[in-house]
């Protein structure tokens, strides 16, 4: 009964989803106040219906009833309560419901917080909206309904969660991912309803600004989740793959990143705006075909959990309306957008400018590396792998100008400005640099060429941003964004240094080894101590005891290869020692015939520091959200349309 | 000329510059990290495509069935070897591996490896990839292992142990 009830919801949401679409759309064309005002309720009632359908999924596996198929599919009396809960967005149906839920949270947000904005403006920004919505939903509906039973033979047991989802890491990775690439969909819709309206003026980057920081930092928090998740739960020490879903959550990422700096050209100056509207086009495209390589299965990757030919058709299609249809209106409208703002080739807006080409150069490489191998086998030339090696290459030349143009670039005005009038604070920065790079350098006894160059051009970027704090007069007066904007750079030049010295400095030994053998690794002393058998609340596993020795510090480790026995899978639970300068890394790999195990001893130094940046990021997002520069907008039209 | 076109050109030169180094650099690494796929009959036989086999020393990506049995630890090591055919293949390719094969490898599946081809039917492997669940199977591999999914080892003549092809 519940599950039916969740597929009504459902059904109704759909409708609803095609009246949000059309009728404010028409009411704002035509003047209409009374379709207009329909909007609103329509977006209230579609989030409480989905709402409703999320709740029945979650009772169904909170329930265990067994005869709705996904939950069959996905989880298993045996499975803890949480991991039930969270195997709601565990599987294909299950994400793009979770994918149309944050949909609707989303419009739902931009419905409450935009009271103050033109009704006529906000029923064009809901009603685009509600047409994204209601591809998905559809889509959810017609190839992927979480609600189909298995009637009249259900099972008596469900086959499991993927044990690699059994893990804290995937509970709130998938919603993170999601909130980020969905809340794209806001900014998309603010773009899209200014061209239809016309009125693409700085009001409009005011208010995209707060939704691009949101969505931004969001996905920044997924796509940080996600590397840590592999981290520790794939059993390899890898942070970053290149794989292609990987960088189906990077190129938005990228778009995003790019946008974030346009619009603050766009807002402060009124330049670049048929630009900032294209990568606003951009980032929620790429969030699209982000889903569409991720759900199609049409991609080489190891992430590639279930898929369906047909769903990937759909989504094409799907893509190609949304997109294609975008794209046209922008082809259409985006002559009649003119930036009358003028500035000099020394510039802010001109370094801001290089920051997004090279951005778009970064997202464009990506995309290449992603999309080629597809071509080259559509095109009947056979399959080919585009490696790691070739995204690290070019990001460690591609890094070279990005960061020398990242730290120069807050010092510098708006509209014109010298470069004689930095040359002080540029030495005083070299000078700094070269001794923070030093103070990395001796210690760490560095000896890769690429490490200290990603170290050196870090350390720039946090010295001259540090620089340009200090120069403002009043250091205590600074806005908030000001303050996101130095925990951005800095976050950004901490995940460098993370990346250089993990990169490069990692020691990574694959050994045969036998209880109570040790070995000698950068002067820890690993001793595989003993193997005993154990039994978990859904599968057994030999767990390896080891300890670590350097001087007078000791760690015991404990590494884990568990067995799960509904799905007979095998996974690697890894024993880390979790440090801000170093992490020691222990995973039993196989057992071999006399006793002894194929076991991996990493020592990681600074791999913290990647996800340290990301936080730093994700910070910086929220320092500017709390700017009370965006609350006085929300109070200052509020008090007039009350006085209205 | 005047100042503001000399400007210009000199914006336009450096963009096309910029333009030519990236696009230069970004063909470079492709050509450098490109790795085509091979099954095993087309490491023998050349690629279905387009005919060409690959050469020793080639840095490549093959995919295929682990042969029951052939898997063999040599020395005191992590050493590994193995053989790997597909449903054209009549011989097998041997991987040579030295490191820690993946949680989900075993006899009779389809796995995938990395590696440089050394002599025109052993491979080196660097890294091996098994597919990640029950279900999965990377697109590339399914379509090699193509009529021989629902053949049960033993009664596939590619598959059979090396030692065990005569008692057929």
């Amino acid at each position: 009964m519940i599950p039916e009830i969740g597929h009504f919801a459902l059904l109704i949401a759909l409708v609803f989803a095609c009246c949000q679409s059309v009728l404010p759309l028409i009411g704002a064309q035509k003047n209409n106040a009374d379709l207009t005002a329909l909007a609103k309720p329509l977006v209230y009632a579609n989030f409480a219906l989905l709402t409703l359908a999320m709740i029945c999924l979650a009772w169904a596996f909170y329930f265990n009833d067994f005869s709705v198929t996904y939950v069959a599919m996905n989880s298993n009396t045996q499975l803890p309560w949480y991991y039930r809960l969270s195997a709601l967005w565990g599987a294909h149906e299950g994400s793009l419901l979770l994918w149309v839920w944050i949909l609707s949270l989303w419009t739902t947000a931009v419905a409450i917080f935009s009271r103050s904005l033109d009704d006529v403006d906000i029923a064009r920004v809901l009603a685009v909206m509600g047409m994204i919505a209601v591809g998905f939903i559809a889509f959810v509906v017609f190839t992927s309904n979480p609600f189909e039973r298995t009637f009249p033979n259900f099972p008596v047991d469900g086959r499991d969660l993927n044990p690699l989802l059994q893990d804290f890491g995937l509970i709130i990775h998938p919603p993170m991912l999601y909130m980020g690439y969905v809340g794209f969909s806001v900014v998309f819709a603010f773009a899209v309803a200014a061209l239809i309206s016309g009125k693409l003026d700085a009001t409009w980057a005011r208010w995209s600004r707060p939704w691009t920081l949101s969505a931004w930092g969001f996905l920044t928090m997924g796509i940080t989740l996600g590397s840590w998740w592999a981290y520790y739960e794939l059993g390899w020490g890898g942070w970053w793959f290149w794989d292609p879903v990987e960088n189906a959550s990077f190129m938005p990422w990228l778009a995003g990143t790019a946008l974030i700096h346009s619009l603050s050209v766009t807002e402060k100056r009124g330049a670049f705006k048929s630009w900032t509207v294209l990568l606003a086009i951009s980032a929620f495209s790429l969030s699209l075909l982000g889903t569409f390589l991720v759900r199609s299965g049409i991609l080489v990757s190891v992430h590639a959990f279930a898929s369906d030919p047909t769903r990937g058709l759909f989504i094409l299609i799907y893509l190609l309306i949304v997109i294609g249809g975008a794209l046209t209106l922008y082809a259409m409208r985006a002559s009649t957008v003119v930036s009358t703002h003028r500035y000099k080739l020394f510039s802010r807006e001109v370094l801001l400018f290089i920051n997004n080409v090279l951005l778009v150069v970064a997202l464009v490489v990506v995309l290449l590396g992603t999309l080629l191998p597809l071509v080259h086998k559509e095109l009947g030339l056979g399959s080919i792998s585009i490696g790691a090696p070739f995204f690290n290459q070019i990001s460690s030349i591609w890094f070279i100008p990005f960061s020398i143009v990242l730290g120069i670039a807050p010092l510098i005005r708006w509209k014109q400005d010298k470069l004689s009038r930095h040359n002080k604070t540029l030495f005083t920065g070299l000078v700094l640099t070269l001794l923070l790079s030093l103070t990395f350098y001796l210690p760490l006894a560095l000896d890769s060429a690429l490490t200290m160059s990603g170290i050196v051009l870090a350390s720039w970027i946090i010295c001259l941003t540090l620089l340009e704090v200090i120069k403002n007069k009043s250091v205590k007066k600074l806005s908030l964004s000001h303050w996101g904007m130095v925990f951005g750079h800095l976050g950004f030049a901490v995940l460098i240094i993370g990346i250089a010295v993990t990169q490069f400095s990692t020691v990574e030994k694959n050994l045969r080894m036998k209880p109570g053998e040790s070995v000698n690794i950068q002067g820890y002393d690993f001793t595989f101590e003993s193997i005993d058998f154990v039994k978990g609340p859904n599968y057994s596993a030999y767990m390896g005891e080891f300890e670590v020795v350097k001087g007078n510090s000791q760690v015991h480790l404990h590494a884990e290869k568990r067995y799960y026995n509904v799905q007979s899978n095998v996974m690697t639970e890894a024993g880390i020692d979790a440090g801000l300068w170093r992490d020691l890394y222990v995973a039993l790999g196989e057992s071999l015939d006399d006793g002894s195990w194929g076991v991996r001893l990493y020592v990681k130094p600074f791999v913290r520091w990647i996800w340290l940046g990301g936080i730093l990021m994700v910070v910086a997002a929220a320092f500017c959200l709390a700017d009370p520069r965006y609350r006085s907008i929300l109070a200052a039209k509020l008090t007039t349309s009350k006085a209205g | 000329m005047n100042p503001r076109r000399q400007k210009r050109l000199y914006t336009a030169l450096v963009l096309v510059s910029g333009l030519a180094i990236t696009i230069g650099l970004v063909l470079y690494a492709l050509k450098e990290n490109i790795d085509l796929f091979y099954t095993p009959n087309e490491i023998v036989n050349g690629k279905k495509e387009t005919g060409i086999k690959p050469q020793i020393g080639q840095r490549l990506r093959i995919g295929g069935m682990v042969v029951e049995g052939s898997v063999k630890r040599l020395g005191n090591d992590l050493n590994v070897q193995f053989e790997l055919a597909d449903a054209q293949s009549k011989q097998n390719i041997t991987i040579v591996y030295d490191g820690i094969l993946p949680d989900l490898f075993r006899e009779g599946q389809g796995i995938v490896a990395n590696g440089y081809l050394r002599t025109p039917t052993q491979v080196e492997a660097f890294e091996v990839l098994a597919k990640h669940d029950e279900e999965y199977m990377p697109p590339d591999l399914a379509e090699a292992m193509k009529g021989i999914k629902h053949v049960k080892p033993e009664n596939n003549p590619a598959l059979a142990k090396p030692d065990a092809s005569g008692a057929y």
